[in-house]
């Protein structure tokens, strides 16, 4: 039972003071984005009603659950539908 | 006729992307000085306090440096101008930042920077996050800045969700000036600006998020006044949002104490990523911004100088000097921060000391008190580009700085706007009803002076009874001001009312 960090996370420090479990950390394997402790994470169970780092992080895509699905997918935090943005980067790409 | 061209004033020559909110830039006023500073209104106590700060005194901001630091990378809401996946060098945007700084750091860089431009007066912190949001970072910055550099003037920018529990913090730390950006008073509007907050361990969507973030803005600037920490609003212009609505903001944060609103233009575009520039929202365009920025304006100063920077901003406002203090750079340079201080407060001093010459220069050029005391005083409108000369066209001007000329001197009373009737554009042909308005503009002044005018424009507002004079060009406008009123002395002019004080 654990979350997992991946390489959308831009390093926003937000998750890191809120996890119960203390199992977030920078540079964790000396990689250059935040980690999760998968031998510490217990994905907030009875510590909180929502995942801590799953609730304020702002980057969609970036943490996963323990099946690795996102937990905040596309469009969920930022309102603007996949579609949307998929056209307006090919758009600014073609240019 | 010599309309041709439409000047664009100081502001065409700034860096692309930084975008202000008032065409002209913040220097339009009589060498940006003494009588003509929008904190003329201000209480004495506040005057002081925000004396030498370029983002609050319209007339500081030519003399003194500000910094950010970004140390606060944490945001606690989702705004839909911001992109949090953002960060370029060539982005001049707020809340865009290329390097974070740990607080070690980011002390080690004002100090370089304030040994290096001895101009520094203010200190910010703004993000990229939100420095409430990182209350640990931010405040051992200050407390370490305080220790070091205790002449420099410390505030933070913050959406105010956790500022009520800050605020304790902030007075501890001596935060005399506080920004809150404040978009919305209502909810459902708020529920289109700003997606969802984090609240109590939850993210909270839509209008009950909107809601909270609301309340805590609102409690958060009652507990600031309350504690006589000067607090600015800062609202983001959002055309078909909030755009109607921001005048009423205005009047709310004023009426709790607020000493400053700043309407500021939405900045969106399809590849900052964001919300707003990708599903094809537009900004403001620059009169709909003067428009509402008049209109919230009423006895509360707007502030029309600001250059909405970036949260690692460096060195007088308009200006960017970060790529001079990487980390690599400052690690090369070799600072007294004791002598560095000594330097500041020479030359702060040194800048004082113009500034007084220069309102003491205002006010002595031009005495009029050998004129018969009860002469009746006259307005007159002043075309002007800035540095405190008339050196604008009349067709050119977008606005007019209007002057009161008595026996006890010239003082300046306030600027009128008035769009150009002429931009340059040949094909418009709707020149008359655009200097209508101008005319509409200049009433109660009798006479308008500028560097140059045209015969149909002159004829027109010679039958309004408001004397074109282009016979000052390049003076300084308060002795051209005084001038012209001797000469309508002379000419008996003052002794009879004008037609619209007798009508
Ligand atoms: S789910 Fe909870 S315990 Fe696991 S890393 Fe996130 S905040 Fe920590
Ligand atoms: S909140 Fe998200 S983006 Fe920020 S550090 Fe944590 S995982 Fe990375």
């Amino acid at each position: 039972m654990a979350f997992s960090i991946n390489e959308h996370c831009v390093n926003c420090w937000a998750c890191l003071p809120l996890c119960p479990s203390a199992a977030i950390s920078a540079n964790l394997d000396g990689r250059a984005r935040f980690a999760i402790d998968l031998r510490k994470c217990t994905e907030c169970d009875g510590a909180h009603a929502e995942p801590q780092c799953a609730a304020i992080c702002p980057i969609e895509g970036a943490i996963l659950d323990a099946a690795g699905a996102a937990l905040n997918p596309p469009g969920s935090l930022t309102g603007i539908p996949p579609h949307r943005l998929a056209e307006a980067m090919a758009e600014i790409q073609a240019r | 006729m010599e309309l041709k061209v439409l000047d664009q004033g100081p502001s065409a020559a700034k860096a692309p992307s930084v975008k202000e909110p008032s065409a002209g830039g913040g220097c339009g006023q009589s060498a940006c000085g003494s009588s003509a500073d929008a904190m003329a209104h201000l209480p004495p106590h506040i005057r002081d306090k925000v004396r030498n700060h370029p983002c609050y005194s319209e007339q500081a901001h030519h003399y003194y440096a500000r910094m950010h630091v970004a140390v606060a990378p944490a945001c606690n809401i989702q705004c839909h101008y911001c992109n949090r996946k953002y960060d370029c060098a060539n982005e001049s945007r707020p809340g865009v930042v290329s390097e974070l700084l740990t607080p070690d750091q980011a002390v080690r860089k004002v100090l370089a920077v304030a040994a290096t431009i001895p101009q520094m007066s203010v200190l910010g912190i703004a993000g990229p996050g939100d420095p409430l949001a990182n209350p640990e970072r931010t405040f051992e910055t200050f407390r370490q800045l305080t220790e070091k550099a205790p002449d420099i003037k410390l505030c933070v920018s913050t959406n105010g969700l956790a500022l009520p529990e800050q605020v304790d913090a902030l007075c501890r730390h001596n935060i005399d000036h506080v920004t809150i950006t404040i978009n919305c008073v209502d909810p459902d509007i708020g529920a289109q600006i700003h997606p969802w907050v984090f609240w109590k361990n939850r993210r909270v969507r839509g209008v009950k998020g909107a809601k909270i973030l609301i309340e805590q803005q609102q409690k958060g600037l009652e507990m600031l006044v309350a504690r006589g920490v000067l607090v600015k609003v800062n609202s983001v212009m959002i055309p078909g949002v909030n755009d109607a609505h921001l005048a009423e903001v205005s009047k709310v944060v004023k009426a709790k104490g607020a000493f400053l609103h700043n309407v500021m233009p939405l900045i969106a575009e399809a590849e900052h990523g964001t919300f707003y520039g990708v599903m094809g929202q537009r900004g403001p365009r620059a009169e709909e911004l003067a428009a509402l920025q008049d209109a919230c304006a009423g006895d509360m100063n707007m502030m029309r100088h600001c250059r909405q920077c970036r949260a690692d901003a460096v060195g007088l406002l308009g200006q960017d000097r970060g790529a001079e203090f990487t980390l690599d750079r400052i690690a090369e340079m070799d600072i007294d921060p004791e002598a560095a201080m000594a330097t500041r407060a020479r030359v702060h001093a040194q800048i004082e000391a113009h500034r007084q010459d220069k309102a003491a220069e205002a006010a002595a050029a031009h005495p009029l008190d050998d004129l018969p005391a009860g002469l009746r005083p006259v307005l007159m409108a002043v075309a002007t580009k800035g540095q405190g000369v008339v050196n604008q066209h009349f067709g050119h001007a977008r606005e007019f700085l209007v002057y009161e000329a008595s026996p006890r001197g010239v003082r300046f009373m306030g600027h009128r706007k008035a769009d150009p009737y002429c931009g340059g554009d040949d094909t418009c042909g709707d020149g008359e009803s655009a200097l209508d308005i101008t005319l509409r503009a200049l009433a109660g002044c009798e006479a308008v002076l500028c560097a140059k005018v045209g015969i149909a424009p002159w004829e027109r507002l010679e039958a309004a009874g408001i004397m074109p004079n282009g016979e000052h060009a390049m003076e300084p406008i308060e002795d051209a001001v005084a001038q012209v009123y001797r000469e309508m002395h002379a000419a008996g002019a003052l002794d009879n009312n004008p037609d619209w004080m007798t009508a």
